[in-house]
């Protein structure tokens, strides 16, 4: 049976702040920087965004691109490391904002960066089972870096969701497999009740993240019986730029293959958001046939890999909703101070 | 006030309000009675698209408590496309906004009941123009 | 029904009276009505005292216990009438009401607020609006307010400038005034460049929030004449109210209050006279928008023309002669907003007005006709109430 996803929408705040602006404040030298980790600038979440916000526009993009009936909808999942509340859902939230209420099972999920896309292969279990007609899974995250941490250079906001579907004739991509990597490599945590994450610093490099990104990728190729060359796209977790050109080229990937699902440099890290927003920039650039692998990596440590073929139905809907590069070009630039007050760093 | 953000989360998220059957009139927030046909009215659901024109609109710079970190900021009347006027608040720069301008319902935080407490959210209008 | 004439009034200075309480001041204000209409206490046969919010400003409901007890006047029933600002002339129309209909005979009519005890008014201010609808949004009360003047600049050209002469000669006529909040004059600079509040309001477009209280002596009209010198007695002419929408945006037009129209309209076809007739205006200007509209509402000028016989022309100035006289006190602009005695302060200064008292020497308007009429607005229009008063019994 053919499962794939059958809408897909990204959000992107308006707010952005510039490697050279958080560098001035903390007196390091912003070209080190942004040569070090190929980002130069961040999305920052107005004071009235948060990840319910950015998920239900998000899914809203979906649903105009899915023309589907909400309600045909039964499953919801919202992968997040900021979720608004500890307690209390985020996808109750927005599956009543989507109109998708009450006839739904919904949960948050959370593992670090890649919470989004657990979503979507739950999602493809309960679609594939014939327990729910569609699944939906959101990545979106307004993600916290401690000021004056690396992190603080990257840490973003965005989200993207798809819309899982299995009536072949409603799919705009196909996904063809998905495969998994998870062990307990402790590279990345926030503790409960604490603002601010911590990291193992280069210890998230090689036994964290390529170990993950690269077996899962390798692991799924080797099942699919493919090579890198198979593919016209792919898409990795990207906490910065150099990790995820690095990552792309050890499994012999080109720049033309890596570069749409590459947004980190002008976007940041949007953590969950992240491969799910660097997936949506492929379809929206994708047409019949094109082939895609698309690996999420999350903290703590696990990677989920994905072969996606898209349909010939792209070209009906991507122009239903906005392309996440028309959202990522629409920006207005804040300086740290702003930036502060609305992040809530600035206590009153 | 938990019980009243409740209590309308289907018109401020989905923007859900009524419709009197016998004379056609929409309103929002919803209504149950129609002024204009009163007993002889009859009200049903109705979900408005969200898109409408600026009717009237203040820049406010003496914010109240709740909206003090987002001051100053657009407060607007804004006339949907259904008829009915509604007060939003327009995320939009304070210099870009006129009377007439085109703008679409966006979902958004509007307060919250201090860091311990509920998170109200609900409908702010986004400038259809850029 | 039975005439009504008014015979006494009292009010305390309005502004920020830190030394006095709630019950200081409304008690003031009842005491020097009662003196100045040379009756006792015990010939009152009821009160009616208008208040906005005790509950949100000094924490306290059931307040006409509170007054009845503190004036010394138990067991005379007191009444607290509530709608936002229009409290104070909703009070007097109670005990208009009351004295008409031949149930009392002579009945207090007062209105108090106290409005500084609390650190930030603003929050107590905004629930004269939709709570649900309009506030939680974060419109505040004078950005609800500015959006009826862009809409009005919008319609019918009216200009910053014509719009900030409202608060000009409000404050020169405020500054006659010994009870006002403000005593100081202004200019079109000074208003135009001060602080911005809700755009195209500034805090000189703003009435200020202020604590006050006031109280006037109604009585039977053939009873009247026991107690007062014929030239104290001024008549209640006409008491009228009216209601509209609660929320700005649900109304038709937001440059019209519908009930100033409605009320006003009834009030000039209750006292037999048109708009012509009347030689004083006290009208409700809680943002100078509001006055304009009301001169429009009321029936002195037409629709859209308030910017120029304000603004250019200046006519409704106490020296105006051809034009009636508007908001002599200084109005809320200058001579202080405490809401639920908002309503008959206005009213007092007609009987001020009329009957020549020497509380208003200095600003006398020229009294041609004998009539006077009071606009007073709860929330944006949701309710206004109107009077009529004249020197003349029929």
């Amino acid at each position: 049976m053919k499962l794939g996803i059958v809408g897909y929408g990204s959000y992107i705040p308006k707010y952005r702040i510039k490697v050279e602006e958080i560098a001035r404040v903390w007196g390091k030298d912003p070209q080190s920087i942004k040569k070090g980790l190929i980002v130069n600038e961040k999305s920052v979440p107005a004071p009235d965004e948060d990840t319910a916000t950015i998920a239900v526009e998000a899914g809203r993009y979906a649903l105009k691109r899915a023309n589907i009936n909400p309600k045909d909808i039964g499953a919801l999942y919202v992968g997040s490391e900021s979720h608004p509340y500890a307690v209390k859902p985020t996808s109750s939230i927005v599956a009543e904002a989507l109109g998708i209420t009450p006839d739904l099972t919904a949960a948050d999920l959370e593992f670090a960066c890649k919470a989004g896309t657990a979503g979507i292969q739950m999602c493809m279990g309960l679609v594939g089972s014939g327990m729910v007609k569609y699944g939906m899974a959101i990545g979106a995250d307004t993600a916290q870096g401690a000021p004056g941490d690396a992190l603080e250079y990257t840490a973003a906001a965005g989200g993207a969701c798809y819309i899982i579907g299995n009536i072949k004739r409603e799919l705009i991509a196909e996904i063809n497999d998905t495969y998994s990597f998870t062990t307990d490599t402790p590279d990345f945590w926030r503790r409960e009740g604490k603002p601010y994450p911590k990291h193992g610093g280069r210890f998230t490099g090689e036994p964290a993240f390529f170990r993950h990104v690269i077996n899962a990728a390798k692991n799924l190729m080797e099942k699919m019986g493919t090579e890198a060359k198979d593919y016209d796209y792919c898409v990795f977790h990207q906490p910065n730029g150099k990790f995820y050109i690095k990552a792309a080229k050890s499994l012999g990937f080109n720049e033309e293959q890596y570069k749409y699902g590459l947004l980190t440099p002008y976007l940041g890290n949007t953590y969950s958001g992240a491969v799910p927003l660097g997936l949506s920039n492929v379809l929206d650039n994708g047409k019949e046939g094109d082939r895609i692998l698309a690996v999420s990596y999350g903290s703590g440590s696990g990677s989920d890999a994905f072969d996606i073929t898209v349909t010939s139905r792209i070209e009906e809907v991507v122009n239903k909703a906005p392309k996440t590069m028309d959202l990522l070009n629409k920006k207005k630039y804040i300086d740290y101070s702003i930036y502060l007050k609305y992040r809530g760093g600035i206590k009153i | 006030m938990v019980v009243r953000t409740w209590r309308h989360i289907n018109e401020r998220y989905c923007l859900i309000g009524t419709r009197c059957k016998t004379c056609g009139r929409v309103y929002f927030p919803s209504r149950n009675v129609c002024p204009y046909c009163r007993r002889k009215g009859k009200l049903e659901e109705y979900k408005l698209n969200g898109k409408g024109k600026v009717y009237t609109y203040s820049v406010i710079h003496a914010p109240p408590k709740d909206f003090e970190k987002i001051a100053p900021y657009v407060i607007a009347i804004v006339e949907l496309e259904e008829g009915p006027k509604i007060t939003a608040q327009l995320d939009c720069d304070i210099d870009e906004v006129y009377i007439g301008m085109p703008v679409e319902a966006v979902f958004r935080r509007i307060k919250e009941d201090g860091e311990d407490g509920i998170i109200d959210y609900g409908y702010k209008f986004k400038s259809l123009e850029n | 029904m039975r005439d009504v004439a008014i015979i006494g009034y009292g009010q305390t200075k309005f502004g920020e009276l830190w030394e006095s309480s709630f019950r200081d001041i409304i008690v003031e204000a009842g005491v020097k009505a009662i003196v100045d209409a040379n009756i006792d206490g015990e010939d009152l046969d009821a009160m009616y005292v208008g208040n906005m919010s005790g509950g949100l400003f000094v924490g306290q409901e059931h307040i006409s216990s509170l007054i009845a007890d503190y004036a010394g006047l138990n067991p005379i029933p007191c009444t607290r009438v509530e709608a936002a600002c229009a409290s104070g002339s909703l009070a007097l129309r109670s005990a208009y009401l009351s004295v008409a209909s031949g149930h009392h005979d002579v009945v207090l009519a007062g209105g108090v607020e106290k409005m500084t005890d609390v650190a930030d008014a603003t929050a107590a201010i905004a629930t004269a609006a939709d709570q649900e609808w309009e506030s939680f949004f974060g419109a505040t009360f004078p950005s609800l307010y500015a959006m009826m003047a862009r809409r009005y600049m919008h319609e019918y050209g009216l200009t910053i400038e014509q719009l900030s002469t409202w608060s000009v000669i409000a404050h020169d006529n405020g500054s006659k005034n010994p009870y006002a909040q403000f005593r100081f004059k202004t200019t079109l600079e000074q208003v135009m460049n001060a602080s911005p509040v809700a755009e195209p309001l500034t805090l000189m477009h703003c009435s200020p929030v202020s604590d006050g209280a006031a109280a006037l002596i109604v009585c039977d009209a053939d009873k009247a004449q026991e107690f007062a010198p014929k030239d104290d007695i001024i008549y209640i002419r006409a008491s009228t109210q009216a209601s509209d929408t609660i929320s700005l945006h649900s109304r038709e037009s937001m440059t019209t209050l519908n009930a100033a129209r409605g009320a006003s309209k009834k009030a000039y076809k209750l006292a037999g006279i048109s708009p012509d007739s009347v030689d004083v205006a006290e009208v409700h200007d809680c943002f100078a928008i509001n006055g304009l509209i009301l001169l429009e509402d009321l029936g002195f000028c037409k629709k859209g023309e308030a910017g120029k016989v304000v603004g250019d022309e200046e006519k409704i100035r106490i020296d105006y002669d051809e034009f009636v006289t508007v908001n002599p006190s200084g109005g809320l602009k200058a001579a202080g907003h405490a809401l639920g005695a908002t309503g008959i302060r206005q009213v007092g200064e007609l009987y001020w007005q009329l009957k020549g008292d020497k509380n208003c020497k200095d600003r006398q308007a020229n009294i041609k006709n004998g009539y006077g009429i009071s606009a007073n607005v709860g929330g944006t229009g949701g309710t206004v109430c109107v009077h009529i008063l004249s020197n003349e019994r029929k």
